[in-house]
This record gives C-alpha cells, sequence and structure tokens, in this order.
C-alpha cells in the first residue's frame, strides 16, 4: 500500500467514514469451551487466578494469571491444528506469513436458516446462490457463516447438546470444498463453537472444515460475534493469533474494518465486483452493543 | 426420652451471632489413642497385651503389671452406670454457655471406671448403660454414655448433638450434584431432613442422565458452582456463604492413568486443578464465614466433608496421578481440619473404595454404591466420625495399611 | 496385718499460724507463704536462720517449687521436701518432719502450705490438675471437683441412704463453729433451708456443699519437745499418723478412703480409741466425705454415717466436736492451706488456744486429710492423732 492509502485509511476512520467492529467474544471462565469425550485430553477453559490487587501479594498493582487452551474463546486455527496440515510449510502460529492476517471478509447470512435448524448446512449451492446476488468470493478473502449463533448468551443453548451430541451450523463437505478449491479463500469464520457443524464428525470425511481448510494451508476463526454488524461484503478483518511457537491456534482479538456507507439501509443491486463497495440488504438493527 | 428437633425460628438479627467456644482440648500424647479411635467412630481402650488388664485413663504402662506393650482394642463400651450429675456450673465457656450439662460415671463391664457424658435417655443410676466415643467440638475425643438398647431419636439428645453434625433443619452445599455419588448425595441430605441443599453444577450444558430429576425437589437449589474458577468459587461464597451450614465436597475429577500409560500432564492437572485446587479454592472461600458461624445456634455451622478416596492413603498405580491428586488432597484436608477446629466446625474425610461408576468401569466388585456412599456422609454427619472408610475395599486396604503400610504399598504395585 | 511403727518419742508439734483468707488476691503464692512464715517466726521467737528444715506445700507456686522459695525467701537449710498432696498435705507433711526431726536430720522443721488465687487461678488449677484430670475429667463439663463429689454424693445417698438433710446438718453446725472464728468468711448462722434450697451446682450438690476458693496460708513447727518447753511454746504430741495412696483401686467408685485400711493400726498405736478422741477435724471440701471419714476413722461402721450424723450433734460443745474451726466450708479453701486447716486447729484445740469456738479440755485429737481427685477419687489420705503436751 501507498502512504497516502494510508492515510487515506487513517483519516477516514478518525472521521467514522470507517467504523471498526469488534467480532471478539470476551475471554471469560463463563464461556463454554469444546466438548469431547472425557477420556480425550481437553481443551482448558478460561481461567483467572488474581495474583494482586493493590494488597499485601503486590501493593500497588492489580493483575492476574491466567490460562487457557490455544482453541478458548474467539480463537484462530491455524492448518498444524489438523492432522491434514500438518506437514505444510508455514503452517504453525509463529510461521504463518504476518500479511495473512488482514483480509476481506465475505459473510454469508445463514441466520434464518439457522434458527430453524440447528443442524444447519451450508451448502455449495447456497453460496452460489449468495454470490449471485453479492458477488464472487474473490481469492484470499475470509468466508464467514453468519448464523446469530454467538447470540445465544446463555452457554447452554450456545452449546446445544444433547445425548447425541451438539447440534450447530456449519458447512458441509461440498460446500468446503468449493470455498477452498474454486473460491481459494484464505479461511473459514463461523459463530459456533468450531468451523465444523456440531454434527460434523459423521460427515465424510469428519469435520471436512477442519480437514480440508487446514489441508490446504486454510485458517479458521471461531466463536465469533457481531458478525450481524458486517456488510455481505466490503469488510476487512484483522486477525492476528498470538505468536505461539508450533502453536496449533490462539485466542485472539478479531476487528473488522466496515465503511460506514455500508451500514445506511439501502438496496443496491446485487451484481457488484466483490472490491466495490455496496450497501448491505436492509435489515433490523440490533439495538445490542455490547454484551 | 429425647422430643424431636424442632425447626428453629429465624435467626434475630439484632443478636450479635455467638462467637464459637470450645471445650477443653488439652489431651496427653498417650490419650489421643482415644480420639484416633473416636475419629473412625469406634471406641477403643487400652489392653496390655501381657495380662490383658483394659484400662482407662489412658497411661503410658499397664497399671497392673507396668508393661509398655499396651494395645488399642475395640470394646463394646456396656457397662453400668454408677452414679450420676447434672453440671449446672462449669469453669469453661463452653459449658457455661451450655450448662446444664448430664454427666455420669460408669463402670464399663471389661473393667475400668469411666466418666462420661451421659445421653438423656439414660435412666437413673444403677443402669446398664452403653459408652461410645465421640470427637466433642474440639476434636478429642470424649465418652459418651448412651442407653444400651437405642430409643427413639437418640441422635438428637441436646448433649449429643453438641459432637455431631446432623444435617436436620440444616443448609447444605454439595459441590458437585452432576456425578452418580453428588447425585445420591443431594437425595440423602434432602432425606435426612435438611431445609436447603444447594446442588452445584459446572459445565451447564453438560446434563448427565438424572440431573434434571434433582431440580424437582423442593429443598434443591441449583448452584453454577466450577471448582475449577476461582471467581465463580468466591462469587457463590459471596452469595451464600453466610448460611452454609454443612459444605461436602463431592467434586472429583479421576481418570485411569498411571504414569506411563498417559503422555503429559494435561489428565494429571486436571485432576489437581479440581481434586486438590478446587478444595483450596473452596476453603479460602467458604471456610472463613463458616468459621464465624460455629457456634449460630442450633443449625450453626457445622461440618466441611471431603470426599477423598482409599487411594489417597497409598497410591493405586492404575489410578497413579488420581491417587497422588487424592493425596494432596488429604494433606490440605488436615491443614483446613487444624485451621477450622479453633471454632468446632468438623472436617470430615471421607475415603470410599472404588466407586461403582464409570471410572471404576474396570475394576473388579467389591465396588460401593453412590447411593451408599452417600448414606454413609450421612451417618457420619450424624455420628460425628472424621474419618470413614466406606466399602469393602476402603476397609479391607485400611486394615492393611494400618498393619503395614509398606505391605500395602508392595500389594498394590502387583495389583493390575 | 499388723506392723511395728516406731512411736514420735518426744517430737512435738508447736505454734500454728494462718495469714488471714481472702477471696482474691493480686498478690503471688510466695507472698502468702512469706507471710506465714513470718508469722511463725515472730511467735515462736524462732529466727529465720535458724530453722533447718522446710516443708512447702502449694499449687500456685509455680514455676517454682520448694527450692525456689529457699532463695526467694533467701533460706539456707539442711532439709527440705515439698508436699503436692493437697488436702494431705498436713498430715503427710507432719508425718515426714517429725521423722526428719526424730532423726537429728534437722532440728527444727516449718511446715507452710499456702496459695494465692487470682481471679482465673482455680480454672487454670483444675484444667491442669493432673494428666487424668485433664485428659478424662475436664473436658466433661469442666466442672472441677464439684462434678467428682456430685458422683460420690449421688452414690453413696443411694448405697446408704442419707439425706441432704444429714450433710445438712453437718454443715449447719460447722457453720455454727466457724461463725465463732476471727477468720470465718461466711459470718452468718446457716439454716436447714437454706442449705437445701441453695443454688443448684451440681445436683444433688448446692451451693452450701462447696468450699469457696480462696487465698491463704498456714503453718506450724515441728521440733523436739525439749526446744519446745525450753523456749515456752505450747505444743501437741504426737501419737501416731497414718497415710495412704490410692488406697483401694478395684472400688468401682469412691465410697471409702485409705483411713479403712489402717486405722486400726493408727489407734494401736496411738494407745487409744475412737472413743477417746475429743475433736475430729475432718477434710471437709463436701459433706459427703465427712461422713465417709466418720466411718473410715472408726467412730461408725460403713454406712452407719447417716445414723451417727442423726444421732449426734457437731457443734464444740456438742456430742461429737467437730470441724470446731468451721472448716473450709466456713473458712474457704486457701489452696493446700485446705490440707493444713484441720491440723492447725487441732493444734489449736489440744494446746488449749482455739482462736473461735473452744472445747473444754481436749486431750486428744484426730485430724484427718484427704486430698487430689486425680481423676474419679481422692487417692490421697491421712491422719494423725495429737495430745495435749504438757502445758508450758
Amino acid at each position: 500500500m501507498s502512504e497516502p492509502a494510508l492515510l487515506q485509511l487513517v483519516t477516514a476512520l478518525t472521521a467514522g467514514h470507517i467504523r471498526v467492529v469488534d467480532l471478539t467474544q470476551t475471554l471469560s471462565p463463563e464461556f463454554p469451551q469444546i466438548v469431547l469425550p472425557p477420556e480425550m485430553a481437553q481443551a482448558w477453559p478460561f481461567r483467572v487466578e488474581e495474583a494482586s490487587r493493590y494488597d499485601a501479594r503486590g501493593p500497588g498493582w492489580y493483575w492476574n494469571n491466567f490460562s487457557c487452551s490455544e482453541h478458548t474463546g474467539t480463537h484462530f486455527d491455524a492448518p498444524i491444528h489438523w492432522i491434514s496440515g500438518r506437514h505444510l510449510p508455514n503452517n504453525a502460529t509463529d510461521t504463518i506469513p504476518a500479511e495473512h492476517f488482514i483480509a476481506p471478509a465475505y459473510v454469508i447470512d445463514c441466520s434464518r436458516e439457522s434458527a430453524t435448524d440447528a443442524d444447519f448446512l451450508l451448502t455449495k449451492t447456497f453460496i452460489q446462490q449468495w454470490e449471485r446476488r453479492h458477488g464472487r468470493i474473490a481469492k484470499g478473502s475470509w468466508v464467514l457463516m453468519r448464523t446469530d449463533w454467538s447470540k445465544r448468551t446463555d452457554p447452554v443453548a450456545y452449546q446445544n447438546i444433547d445425548a447425541t451430541g451438539q447440534h450447530t451450523p456449519g458447512p458441509d463437505t461440498e460446500a468446503v470444498q468449493f470455498l477452498v478449491d474454486e473460491r481459494q479463500v484464505l479461511g473459514f469464520g463461523s459463530e459456533a463453537i468450531g468451523t465444523d457443524a456440531g454434527q460434523a464428525f459423521h460427515l465424510r470425511p469428519p469435520y471436512p472444515c477442519h480437514y480440508y481448510m487446514h489441508g490446504a494451508g486454510r485458517y479458521g476463526l471461531q466463536c465469533l460475534t457481531n458478525l450481524d454488524l458486517l456488510p455481505p461484503t466490503g469488510a476487512v478483518i484483522i486477525a492476528a493469533p498470538l505468536k505461539i511457537k508450533d502453536g496449533s491456534g490462539s485466542p485472539l482479538r478479531v476487528v473488522a474494518l466496515v465503511p460506514e456507507a455500508n451500514t445506511a439501509p439501502a438496496r443496491t443491486a446485487a451484481k457488484k465486483t466483490a472490491r466495490k463497495i455496496k450497501t448491505a440488504p436492509k435489515r433490523k438493527k440490533h439495538p445490542r452493543k455490547k454484551r | 426420652m429425647t422430643r424431636p428437633l424442632v425447626r428453629p425460628p429465624r435467626k434475630n438479627p439484632i443478636l450479635r451471632t455467638r462467637m464459637p467456644t470450645l471445650p477443653p482440648s488439652g489431651r496427653s500424647r498417650v490419650a489421643l489413642g482415644l480420639t484416633a479411635a473416636a475419629a473412625r467412630g469406634q471406641l477403643e481402650l487400652q489392653v496390655c497385651r501381657d495380662c490383658g488388664t483394659v484400662q482407662y485413663p489412658p497411661r503410658e504402662a499397664c497399671k497392673a503389671c507396668l508393661s509398655h506393650r499396651l494395645d488399642w482394642k475395640p470394646q463394646d463400651g456396656k457397662g453400668e452406670l454408677l452414679s450420676e450429675t447434672t453440671l449446672r456450673h462449669a469453669n469453661e465457656l463452653f459449658f457455661r454457655e451450655r450448662v446444664p450439662w448430664r454427666l455420669g460415671i460408669v463402670r464399663l463391664d471389661s473393667g475400668p471406671t469411666v466418666v462420661a457424658h451421659l445421653h438423656e435417655d439414660c435412666a437413673a443410676a444403677p443402669t446398664r448403660v452403653r459408652v461410645q466415643a465421640n470427637l466433642d467440638r474440639a476434636g478429642q475425643a470424649v465418652l459418651v454414655a448412651v442407653p444400651e438398647k437405642g430409643t427413639p431419636n437418640m441422635a438428637e439428645d441436646r448433649q449429643l448433638r453438641e459432637m455431631t453434625c446432623d444435617p436436620k433443619f440444616r443448609k447444605v452445599l454439595i459441590t458437585d450434584a452432576k456425578t452418580p455419588l453428588g447425585r445420591a448425595t443431594v437425595e440423602a441430605i434432602v432425606a435426612a431432613g435438611a431445609d436447603l441443599v444447594w446442588a452445584g453444577f459446572a459445565e451447564p450444558w453438560k446434563k448427565p442422565p438424572g440431573f434434571e430429576r434433582l431440580s424437582a425437589l423442593p429443598q434443591v437449589s441449583l448452584v453454577p458452582l466450577d471448582l475449577t474458577d476461582s471467581r465463580a468459587v468466591k462469587s457463590l461464597a459471596g452469595e451464600i456463604g453466610g448460611r452454609v451450614d454443612i459444605l461436602i465436597n463431592t467434586a472429583d475429577h479421576h481418570r485411569n492413568y498411571g504414569i506411563a500409560a498417559r503422555e503429559g500432564v494435561e489428565t494429571a492437572r486436571a485432576e489437581m486443578d479440581i481434586n486438590y485446587f478446587g478444595l483450596l479454592r473452596l476453603a479460602q472461600e467458604f471456610a472463613p464465614v463458616m468459621r464465624a458461624r460455629g457456634a449460630d445456634g442450633q443449625s450453626s455451622a457445622v461440618a466441611w466433608v471431603n470426599v477423598l478416596s482409599i487411594f489417597a492413603l497409598s497410591n493405586f498405580p492404575p489410578h497413579g496421578t488420581y491417587s497422588a491428586s487424592k493425596a494432596a488432597a488429604l494433606s490440605l484436608a488436615q491443614c483446613l481440619r487444624a485451621e477450622m477446629a479453633t471454632t468446632g466446625v468438623r472436617v470430615i474425610n471421607v475415603f470410599p473404595g472404588p466407586i461403582d461408576d464409570e471410572w471404576n468401569q474396570a475394576l473388579l466388585p467389591p465396588k460401593i454404591a453412590p447411593q451408599r456412599l452417600a448414606a454413609d456422609i450421612v451417618a457420619a454427619l450424624r455420628g460425628g466420625a472424621e474419618d470413614i472408610y466406606p466399602g469393602d475395599i476402603a476397609q479391607d486396604w485400611l486394615a492393611r495399611w494400618r498393619d503395614n503400610p509398606k505391605a500395602l504399598e508392595r500389594e498394590l504395585a502387583v495389583q493390575r | 496385718m499388723s506392723r511395728r511403727r516406731t512411736g514420735y518419742d518426744d517430737v512435738v508439734v508447736t505454734t500454728p499460724v494462718t495469714l488471714p483468707y481472702v477471696r482474691y488476691s493480686i498478690r503471688g503464692a510466695h507472698w502468702f507463704l512469706a507471710g506465714a512464715l513470718a508469722e511463725l517466726f515472730k511467735q515462736s521467737g524462732f529466727r529465720k536462720d535458724e530453722v533447718e528444715g522446710l516443708c512447702v506445700s502449694s499449687f500456685t507456686l509455680a514455676p517454682d517449687s520448694a527450692v525456689g522459695l529457699t532463695q526467694h525467701l533467701g533460706m539456707s537449710l539442711r532439709w527440705l521436701d515439698h508436699i503436692p498432696m493437697g488436702g494431705a498435705c498436713g498430715v503427710v507433711a507432719l508425718r515426714r518432719a517429725a521423722r526428719a526431726v526424730q532423726s537429728g536430720d534437722a532440728e527444727v522443721v516449718a511446715c507452710v502450705a499456702g496459695d494465692t488465687n487470682h481471679t482465673d487461678s482455680f480454672r487454670l488449677n483444675v484444667g491442669s490438675f493432673s494428666q487424668f484430670a485433664q485428659d478424662a475429667v475436664y473436658p466433661y463439663g469442666s466442672g472441677g471437683p464439684n462434678a467428682s463429689f456430685a458422683f460420690l454424693t449421688s452414690y453413696y445417698m443411694r448405697t446408704y441412704g442419707a439425706t441432704r438433710e444429714d450433710f445438712g446438718k453437718l454443715c449447719i453446725d460447722q457453720r455454727a463453729n466457724g461463725i465463732k472464728h476471727p477468720h470465718a468468711m461466711l459470718k452468718k448462722p446457716l439454716t436447714l433451708d437454706e442449705y437445701l434450697n441453695a443454688r443448684l451446682i451440681a445436683d444433688p450438690l448446692r451451693l452450701y456443699d462447696c468450699v469457696m476458693p480462696c487465698a491463704g496460708a498456714d503453718a506450724f513447727l515441728v521440733l523436739r519437745r525439749s526446744e519446745a518447753e525450753k523456749r515456752g511454746l505450747p505444743y501437741a504430741r504426737i501419737l501416731a499418723t497414718i497415710e495412704g495412696h490410692n488406697t483401694f483401686p478395684d472400688d468401682p467408685i469412691q465410697y471409702r478412703g485409705g483411713w479403712a485400711l489402717d486405722c486400726d493400726e493408727m489407734y494401736a498405736q496411738a494407745g487409744i480409741g475412737p472413743q477417746d478422741i475429743d475433736v475430729l477435724s475432718a477434710y471437709d471440701d463436701y459433706p459427703v466425705i465427712n461422713v465417709m471419714q466418720i466411718e473410715d476413722l472408726g467412730f461408725c461402721k460403713k454406712g452407719e454415717g447417716p445414723d451417727f450424723v442423726r444421732r449426734h450433734t457437731f457443734t464444740a460443745d456438742g456430742s461429737f466436736p467437730f470441724n470446731t474451726s468451721g472448716g473450709q466450708l466456713t473458712l474457704g479453701q486457701a489452696g493446700a492451706s485446705g490440707g493444713f486447716l484441720g491440723l492447725i486447729e487441732i493444734i489449736r484445740q489440744v494446746t488449749g488456744r482455739p482462736l473461735g469456738a473452744a472445747i473444754s479440755n481436749a486431750r486428744f485429737g484426730l485430724v484427718s486429710g484427704f486430698g487430689m481427685i486425680n481423676y474419679d477419687r481422692g487417692l490421697c489420705s491421712g491422719a494423725a492423732i495429737l495430745a495435749a503436751g504438757q502445758s508450758s
């Protein structure tokens, strides 16, 4: 990028022409973590131990020690996370090229479908229909599956587990292969606890989004929130995982830069190029500002 | 005859909560033999190995033949009440606050004359009685003469209740109600007449079969509680700590690995996080406020129960890291007991044998049913022991351990 | 079982002194012991450095013992004893001192007993009285000796038919004796109604069955008769003494004391019988023990005590002069002094110098001691028969 472009960006941010949307869930002990059969190793939930609070343990300062998994809260999945990506170059959090941390995002709204079907699977057809309205997904972009799952603030509803396991939406195998091979996306993001659907163990292969995305050196983002505040196209995501040596992923802060014009409640023609700014479809604004 | 306990009136909030006082706790070292047995709920007296004399009070040598070879042996405690008195005046605060107080002097059939607390259902002297050993509020053994044959409501004798931790009309926190033992304990404590049971549960999205049934019990209030979450423990203590009369820590993380069978420390750490640090977190948050309520009327704070494991005594290598976490918890529980001792709140350690649950699936019977273990916990609260070893395996291992801990270590080393 | 006991020849006891008792004191035991010794030296005319032997009894001297007291009071001695035997310490001190003088180990022995009483002394003393008390009594209601004697009293009443009125009669007569004593703590006569309806302490014991702990000291001198006569000191002769410890250990509960074992020997040694005794000082921390002593010292058979009480009067002018000083029940229990009090009174009566109620022409006096409720019973017992000496 040229210097004037960056200055332009800063000016737009300062002027409010570009909004910053926080796509991150708060790291808290209450936020649920992935459930695996109990005999398997478990992801640590976020836990915090107070080190001192202006007291005998540290008279003038407050600080905590925390612990969590690489896959706790809103987090990033590196290719090395999955067995299919284990031999790829630059596949861990410390070796991923830094330029991948900033990329455009395409937001596919599946919220209506997910509301009625917790096991909703995003299909290739669904994506192609979406592209007909919003344009072709450009190479090197994030595809974010908006389900409004993050609005389930009750952890029980969020996890949505019954005797057959978890029931959350995700992509099917064909959709993943389409995004990887035919659109060459940077990665796939979701609001639920995994990039794969809750029942994806029963897909072929099991957990296709993990298998194919990471097998192709692509990334995952999960436990995202506020995807409803993003336009279908035109947002830019900043998602830089902690530089953990040989890390399979990391909790991180994910923010989106959104051109202000996008929030105007105006409908425009569907057929636009991906790079061109366009308005979001008219929808109800969520009064919630912050959890 | 002892009248059944009635629900106490609500506490008068303008009156100062009484500070806990204790009966005299000083004992010679040799007298602690009585405490050692009473801690298990048993009466044992010194018996001379050389001449067979049974003696009391405890001595350093046989009063008959001066032998040092004295064994503490179980006694049936039967004897005749020779005389009695009712104290109306006492030198120590604990008894000053509790007079009148009935005492008796009993000639045991085995020989010794003993001074004992006297149950109100014992008839006037001379009469037959049975002497048992209880731990008093100071945690020291005392003898209690009770009717030779049981009477209705016997456990509700006013004096005996000063030595026991009856859950009736009390408020009880059970830290993890989701395990089979947790559920059974909730049900047993409700059946024992508790006023209110807070049933803790972690990871609310996991609902084990049968858990929903608990919330249907009118006495039960489900409370989120994850012992790995310091803030959650602190928060719950802030909400209900001042009302908890009995805390039963059923939270347990159990995996079946030794050292070689599992790479890494993740499961071992999870075991420590619940079994050891979980207890520490609970103790730091709940113990201080319970300590302050050690004399808060009929339904004072009275007991803290740790469900440990017989594996705490000696490592069971197939469950090696679990055993270690329980040994750590036992050590911490001893610290807690010492810190609670000044207030009369009893710390009861439960050392069950393998519980018949998913984590002991591969162990051969006998295994203790969760319901049976829960019943034993209630019995310990009512009876006044502070260390119980429920189940056949626990009893077997305890006997081996007391006999020769090194032998038990070897025996467990070859058990697979 | 009869044995040959050497008599005390011409060893005598003289100069009974009492430092008046007070309910509470801020002073240490040393203060009281020093006061009694000073009075002893003053009344006897002995200088401190003339006394070669010292016999001490005290519960509250800790951490000192008799040894520490020698330096504390600047006494250089050739003979020293410490008698931690509570209610029996007077008789035992007398026995020890008499043999020391008789053998020539010491020419003159001062016997002293005393204790202070701070507001918390009694509780502390009771709580740490003995290992058995600490382990097996004090945790049971912390009632102290009240509880122990309540057991014995209740048992005795049930077994031998004694009534509260019987004990009351003894207490009333003792009080009648005691109110004539200048040191009486309780200065009013006791009525039967007051006795029977007093505040319950430990059933069946009520307030006037129990002694009042206080502070004070008593002392006397043991020396050769020739020395006493040389100095013009009124004295009593020692005819016989006994002591016993843990005497009937197999009795399920105490209903007799050690006197029952060998009081016959004592009378034999004295050459007199119970019928010759003109005055009895019994250890009286509770009335039941008075009745036991009357029985076990041969004034009646075991179990006939209640009847004996009903047949007699116990004032100084009564048919059986008993605890003519008023005893501890009237004067208070100044710790170990309680073990001296009865002996002091017998010396005073047989030397014709009582401070309070007097009996006429007391030739033979019997003093009895009892003490140390180590666990469930009093372990120490002792008795001595004193006779009037030739008055100076």
